[in-house]
């Protein structure tokens, strides 16, 4: 493939390649294991789409690092988004826990990209039909800026201030087989 | 998707679809908290002018536990029985601002007709002996989530065909799904034309019950409906029982693990022994819950996204 950076034909620039979205990931992981004291009762729940495979490679390194699986799911919100009525009919996705549930759990809410706050605004009311966690905290591989909600990351992987007519896309290698974040 | 008034006027990608959505609407009933938000601030009416159990709720629990506002109109205690028209009450109810009206009448076309008076989003519960659309969908998604893919299945459905508005929506949604369909009746029972039907939309019929059992992938018994028949089809119950039942000795004719399905509500003794009916393959509460997932799933898609 063309360097993006120089191929005249993209007009999208890439921001993170493999390696930086892997040492991003690795970094999220050891944050969350200090803050978190440990992988006890740490629950990862990825948002549809690109959250779900996010959570599952933080599951993997903290499990590398501290020798014990730790419980990971995926967590959609469609049914509780804000824009439903504004949109064509979306496609649901699945909502699965791991089989200790959330209740009494620290759960790490994992997406790829935070932006205007409302998929968050969403999982949060989601989790509180699902249970009742000890403490909710977030984790996104980009942080492009643009709330329009009171929310933000405890655990970025690169902040990304853009225009707010660019677009951000995350690819990652389980989706769209190739692992990149591009701006354009 | 506006309505849902016909098996016939669904993809099968749309069906797929629908699938995909109650498979996560299924979840939900083994949630504490059974409620989503996604129809919140909407209102669907269930104006049932037949009675009924499971359908009836099975909407009415959909709608609840999507977050909309379920209201129940039934033509005994409505103004119908004062005389009023269909169209006339269907008018009246939707001019409140109803955004979902579930209808289910005697009349075959019932629900066609009703879509085309108002604006609201119609769907089909049963129009007479014509098609009862969600039924077909929640019999094919039972079956789908016990035999894996319905392509190249083999499904016998059994019993008062002429009567059935299941079993009109059953063999459209099997087929376009690439089940393989073979209808089972008495003579009397098996609806005039379907020969020419049966020819077209690629399904066989037979008279001959110990036959079919050995071959069949899953087994759909219908409802000897006595509501809808004025004269005598069958010289006697037992005798239909005899020659149609699904009974303890036929039990031992299926190949294991076939699914056994019926929509309910049973008559137990006459198409169905309760041996069939308690055995470990019964899918009949399991049609129930996929029943209420299906009919999440339904008013989702029609009233959730944007108007069209």
């Amino acid at each position: 493939m063309a360097d993006p950076d120089t191929d005249p034909t993209r007009s999208d620039r890439t921001v993170l390649d493999a390696r930086d979205i892997s040492r991003a990931l690795t970094r999220i992981s050891h944050e969350l294991l200090e803050r978190n004291k440990g992988a006890t009762d740490l629950v990862l729940l990825g948002l549809h789409t690109r959250g779900v495979p996010l959570a599952r490679r933080i599951a993997d390194k903290i499990a590398a690092v501290e020798g014990a699986p730790v419980a990971v799911g995926e967590l959609d919100v469609t049914m509780y988004r804000d824009d439903l009525r504004s949109q064509p009919t979306r496609r649901a996705h699945k909502t699965a826990l791991p089989p200790g549930g959330i209740d009494r759990k620290v759960v790490v809410l994992v997406d790829d990209v935070l932006f205007s706050g409302r998929t968050i605004r969403a999982a949060l009311d989601a989790l509180a039909d699902l249970g009742r966690p000890s403490a909710v905290r977030l984790a996104v591989l980009v942080d492009r800026g643009h709330r329009e909600l009171p929310i933000r990351a405890d655990h970025v992987g690169k902040n990304l201030p853009s225009a707010l007519a660019e677009r951000v896309s995350v690819r990652l290698a389980e989706i769209d087989g190739t692992d990149e974040v591009t701006i354009s | 998707m506006k309505h849902l008034l016909s098996i016939d006027d669904l993809s099968v990608d749309e069906i797929e679809s629908l699938f995909a959505t109650a498979a996560d609407m299924h979840d939900v009933q083994r949630r504490e908290v059974k409620k989503l938000p996604a129809l919140r601030g909407r209102t669907v009416v269930n104006m049932f002018f037949e009675d009924s159990t499971r359908t009836r709720s099975s909407f009415e629990i959909a709608g609840k536990w999507l977050s909309a506002d379920v209201i129940n109109v039934s033509a005994k205690g409505s103004s119908t029985s004062k005389g009023e028209s269909l169209r006339d009450t269907v008018l009246t109810v939707c001019a409140m601002g109803v955004d979902g009206l579930v209808i289910r009448h005697p009349a075959s076309g019932a629900a066609v007709q009703v879509s085309e008076w108002v604006d609201a989003s119609v769907v089909n519960a049963g129009d007479g002996t014509h098609e009862h659309p969600t039924q077909a969908l929640l019999d094919a998604y039972t079956l789908q989530r016990r035999l894996g893919s319905l392509e190249g299945r083999h499904v016998a459905i059994i019993g008062d065909l002429t009567h059935s508005r299941v079993f009109r929506s059953n063999v459209q949604c099997l087929t376009k799904l690439g089940a393989r369909v073979t209808v089972v009746a008495p003579p009397t029972l098996m609806p005039s034309g379907i020969a020419a039907w049966s020819a077209a939309a690629g399904f066989e019929t037979s008279y001959d019950l110990d036959a079919v059992l050995p071959e069949a992938d899953a087994v759909m018994m219908l409802r000897v409906q006595r509501e809808r028949m004025s004269g005598a089809f069958f010289p006697s119950a037992r005798e239909y029982t005899v020659g149609y039942g699904l009974t303890r000795n036929r039990l031992a004719l299926l190949k294991p693990d076939v699914p056994i399905c019926h929509p309910g509500p049973m008559n137990r003794g006459l198409e169905i022994a309760a041996d069939a009916a308690d055995a470990a393959q019964s899918v009949v509460l399991e049609q129930v819950s996929s029943g209420l997932a299906i009919r999440m799933a339904v008013l989702y898609h029609l009233l959730a996204g944007e108007e069209a």
